[in-house]
């Protein structure tokens, strides 16, 4: 499909970016292969992208980080598992417990639970199979730094690719998160709906995307990077990073 | 360690004739020992050498004003398209290891092309892949796809290369021998296309990538071979074991590097690994080349020096550096964590000398073995079977009585059938650049500046930003009108390739071609294979598509016989403006739907039938003389589309392909889809005209060359068809789209057809049979 039939987003915010930049640090694996893709999206929100490699101990002055999606060392052993020994993975945990905003996406979200910054876990498919499709996001907690510009009730569009992207915590868990407004996303038919056909991968409550308890650090499986212009099927991933520019600057 | 005698067994279990042994003697003026005899067999392998096929390949137009690179002389050729900027791709086939060990198989096919491609100094950046398996009611034919299609996913997702297009057919023909040809595009500027030479004497020669192990034990002399049971069992050990990983790391080491200017050749290890990459980088270079292969990383101890020449394991690079430059090959290879090792050096004897151990174990003249193996003109036998299928008598087959059964039919037939099942298993979203995904007639992929690999750091371009640009391809080859006619067919498959890329917007660049054949030695088959060639390449010329490069399989065969020939066309043309993409799926209720291209072909005496879906699903045959295809008039009307669509006239345009006319306009109505469980359903009221000696099959379901369907604005209904009758191209106005339903109305019959069924059976067809 191509210029896609649901426009939502304008393509205008780039052009109006806010008076402030912001730097944002894409964390580069081995094997990372969606980080180009997240320069590529911060870019078109008019802002500086930067790679960080694996091997760096610090992250520099960053005022985000985004950890991409790919699969780091291969995915070897178990998705993200690897990954998270990084050296640069003590400077992401060291920036996140200061409060630095975190975004993982599909590996990354592995890669974060992995490393204990994000609750839950996630396993293969239900269908044992890699899913590549657009698929629907509902938006649950509005009153967080990645969803704060999302107008209520809007769908965003928007690829998956995964293989591993079944999203698992136990009931207790689960509970806990929802108490705290730690769901931040979930998979909706085109018209919202949470019937089960809509959800991809068979995460449990159709989850999409968490955050964590001080909710600085938040992760999907879906790319909203790859969804930033309509020339490549859909803008609707703009929602996210705009909320986070909203964020930054009004916390600046 | 003691090595085989050399004996007339030996000789023909390495596949070499008393005849080519013979030309050996003479090329030493000695007795090979066991590893120059290895080397020999693999490089004078159909796969290396294209000895049976090279007097034809010649007959291809390989030359344009846009060729940089020309097919032959490198990996794989190079395009110019405009800035500076270029395009590398090539198709190759993995069919034999597929049959064997399908997931392994299919991941190193596709893993062997994005080497090709990087070779080239291009940064891959989609890939695409052409399928054939036997019927999907087999469970092992079930298991061969299955695990096909789940190794090009997991090489291409991890890799991090979007699969943005591709075709399956399922035919009993290539039961046991399924066919595997994988695709990969890659782009670069014009400077930094990169070569194949061992160019310095004295410069150094690196190997980088994983250590060399027993795998894939030559693998290229057992692609050219017969595919028998026996040799399938024996043959598992030479299928190798790819690692996308490894593949990524050593492909972004690669690009940083050639940036460095450091490199003076390069050359990836495939078929026939470290024998192939020596000898013909010593070749191209004219020089020769010294190996140690004691400081060749090995995975274990004891290999011998036949096993280490003779390995495919994957993801290793062959690297020529200019003398004193070595420590940046070390700094960026131990960056990114790969392996590499200073092997030998480049010197001036023209010899590929191989030691070990202290001791010289092959001692060979690099240009011969590279580009002198012997060459054969086969014999050539028109095969008897035609003269048994080019009888069709239409008179004792009955026109069809129920319309919507067959198209229901026609749809939910697997090669027909959507391929959903297999590119949600592909990841083709990756790297931000994919217009049109899977699903549409081609696909469309933009190249940005960040699809460009690093310049190196003293280029004047360093600071020009590269204009974006837009490239559709589409991959085609239809077996049955081949084995009917190879001439015919041979033309057809460039031509549907050619008007997929017209209705996408785009005008051909160039062509890359995987010929899969049968046993070259059997004249029947030889003569498919020449006709067939034949009509590619006067297609390709016509549609000034040159043949930048390809693959040759032959031996495809399995006990039952020979595959049906099956030469798949990869074709890739350049959209000017971003405004022009165009994609198949009706978009506006109140659009007129116009069919650019005459109905039917008075002259077709099978009435487009022969060799037609149709014909297969309903009355099982595959017979008759495939549609006639008119490139001359094939090309006005490809030229025509182009031209309104660049008017911003045209709002879909699919092509008439298998099932004719009637699949044709339900896929227009069905293939739209904005996301999973959304697919994007508008129908379509159709009234078409059908006279006396016309079947009403024939006018619904054949398969009529050089026809496509349009979605207009209705006021451009009248401009285009005014510049149509001035082109002597048949246009007619053949209905409106809107409804939620497709309704065809012949004459004053009238069929109709509810989307949402035609939708599912068209939609999960695979899915059913896969899942189920």
């Amino acid at each position: 499909m191509t210029q896609a039939e649901s426009s939502t987003v304008s393509e205008t915010s780039a052009d109006q970016p806010s008076d402030q930049q912001f730097s944002f640090g894409v964390l580069q694996f081995p094997g990372s292969n969606s980080d180009q893709d997240c320069v590529n999206a911060i870019e078109v929100m008019g802002h500086e992208a930067h790679y960080v490699w694996h091997k760096e101990e610090s992250l520099g002055h960053l005022d985000a980080v985004l950890v991409p999606g790919g699969f780091s060392y291969g995915d070897y052993l178990r998705a993200g598992a690897i990954a998270r020994f990084s050296p640069v993975m003590q400077a992401l945990i060291d920036f996140a417990n200061k409060g630095g905003l975190v975004l993982g996406i599909c590996n990354g979200f592995q890669i974060l639970c992995e490393a204990g910054l994000l609750p839950g876990a996630l396993i293969r498919n239900r269908s044992l199979q890699f899913r590549s499709e657009f698929v629907h996001l509902g938006t649950i907690n509005h009153d967080t730094p990645f969803t704060r510009a999302i107008p209520k009730n809007q769908l965003m569009r928007v690829p998956v690719a995964h293989g591993e992207g079944c999203y698992f915590a136990d009931e207790e868990t689960l509970a806990a998160m929802e108490s705290r407004g730690q769901i931040l996303w979930q998979y909706t038919t085109s018209q919202g709906g949470k019937e089960d056909h809509a959800n991809p991968n068979g995460s449990v409550r159709g989850i999409a995307g968490v955050c964590n308890e001080a909710r600085n650090v938040a992760a999907l499986m879906p790319h909203p990077e790859r969804a930033c212009e309509e020339a490549i099927g859909s803008a609707d991933g703009q929602w996210i990073f705009r909320s986070l520019i909203e964020h930054l600057s009004a916390s600046r | 360690m003691s090595e085989p005698k050399i004996t007339p067994e030996l000789i023909r279990q390495h596949n070499l004739t008393e005849e080519e042994y013979q030309l050996i003697l003479k090329q030493l003026g000695r007795e090979p020992n066991f590893t120059e005899l290895g080397i020999f067999s693999v490089m004078w392998s159909e796969h290396c050498s294209y000895k049976n096929t090279r007097p034809l390949l010649k007959g291809f137009p390989t030359r344009s004003a846009k060729v940089l690179v020309p097919a032959g002389e490198e990996n794989a050729g190079i395009i110019d398209i405009g800035d500076g900027l270029a395009v590398a791709f090539k198709i190759e086939s993995h069919n034999h290891p597929s049959a064997v060990e399908p997931f392994q198989g299919a991941t190193t096919g596709v893993g062997g092309i994005i080497r090709d491609i990087f070779t080239m100094g291009a940064r891959p950046i989609c890939a695409v892949n052409s399928l054939r398996f036997g019927k999907l009611d087999s469970a092992e034919v079930r298991r061969l796809f299955r695990g096909v299609v789940a190794g090009i996913g997991h090489y291409g997702n991890c890799f991090g290369i979007p699969t943005v297009a591709g075709e399956v057919y399922f035919d009993e023909s290539y039961e046991g021998n399924p066919l595997v040809n994988a695709f990969s595009l890659g782009v670069l500027r014009h400077e930094q296309i990169a070569r194949g030479a061992a160019k310095g004497i004295g410069n150094p020669v690196f190997y980088v990538g994983p250590a060399t192990g027993r795998d894939g034990l030559a693998g290229a002399a057992f692609a050219s071979q017969d595919l028998t049971e026996e040799s399938a069992e024996q043959q598992r050990g030479a299928v190798q074991v790819g690692d996308p990983f490894m593949e990524k790391l050593c492909m972004e080491a690669c690009l940083e590097l050639l940036a460095t200017g450091a490199v003076a050749g390069i050359q990836d290890m495939g078929a026939a690994g470290l024998t192939c990459s020596t000898c013909e980088t010593a070749a191209r270079g004219g020089t020769g080349i010294e190996i140690e292969l004691d400081k060749v990383p090995q995975r274990g101890p004891g290999m011998s020096p036949y096993e280490i020449m003779l390995s495919e394991s994957q993801e290793r690079m062959l690297i020529i550096v200019h003398k004193g430059r070595e420590d940046e090959v070390k700094r960026i290879f131990d960056k990114w964590d790969l392996p590499w090792a200073e092997i030998g050096f480049v010197t001036d004897t023209g010899q590929m000398v191989v030691k070990h151990h202290g001791e010289i174990v092959a001692d060979l003249p690099a240009a011969k073995l590279a580009d002198e193996a012997p060459i054969y003109h086969r014999e050539a036998a028109e095969p008897a079977y035609l003269k048994e299928t080019r009888h069709l008598d239409l008179d004792s087959i009955p026109d069809t009585t129920d319309v919507v059964g067959d198209l229901k039919a026609l749809l939910a037939w697997p090669s027909i059938a959507s391929k959903n099942w297999v590119y949600r298993q592909y990841d083709y979203t990756v790297r931000n650049g994919t217009m049109v995904h899977p699903g549409s007639d081609a696909a469309v992929i933009r190249v940005k500046p960040d699809s460009l690999p690093v310049l190196k750091e003293d280029s004047p371009n360093r600071d020009v930003v590269a204009p974006e640009k837009y490239l559709a391809m589409s991959v085609d080859g239809n077996g049955a009108y081949v084995y009917l006619d190879p001439y015919e067919g041979g033309k057809i498959a460039v031509a549907e390739a050619a008007r997929n890329l017209a209705c996408s917007g785009a005008v051909p660049l160039g062509t890359t071609d995987n010929l899969n054949f049968g046993n070259p030695h059997h004249p029947e088959l030889f003569w498919q294979l020449k006709e067939a060639v034949r009509g590619l390449a006067d297609a390709c010329h016509h549609f000034d598509a040159p043949v930048t490069g390809g693959n040759v399989s032959l031996y495809n065969q399995n006990p039952k016989g020979a595959i049906d020939p099956t030469p798949t066309v990869a074709m890739v043309g350049l959209i000017e403006d971003p405004s022009h993409i165009t994609t198949q799926w009706f978009k506006q209720e109140g659009d007129v739907i116009l069919l650019i291209g005459a109905p039917v072909d008075s002259q077709d005496t099978h009435q487009g039938l022969g060799g037609s879906a149709y014909l297969k699903i309903q009355h099982d045959l595959k017979k008759g003389l495939p549609p006639r295809c008119d490139l001359a008039k094939e090309k006005t009307i490809h030229d025509a589309l182009r031209g309104w669509i660049a008017q911003g006239a045209v709002r879909s345009a699919h092509d008439c392909s298998e099932g004719g006319l009637a699949v044709t306009l339900a896929e227009c109505c069905i293939s739209g889809e904005t996301a999973r469980h959304t697919p994007h359903l508008l129908g379509a009221e159709i009234q078409l005209k059908r006279s006396g000696k016309n079947r009403l099959d024939a006018l619904l379901f054949g398969e009529f060359q050089g026809r496509i369907v349009v979605s207009v604005p209705s006021v451009f209904v009248g401009k285009i068809t005014s510049q149509a009758e001035l082109l002597e191209i048949p246009v007619e106005k053949i209905g409106t789209v809107g409804g939620n339903s497709l309704s065809i109305q012949v004459n004053d019959e009238r069929h109709e057809w509810n989307l949402t069924e035609l939708h599912d059976l068209w939609f999960n067809a695979i899915d059913r049979i896969m899942e189920s």
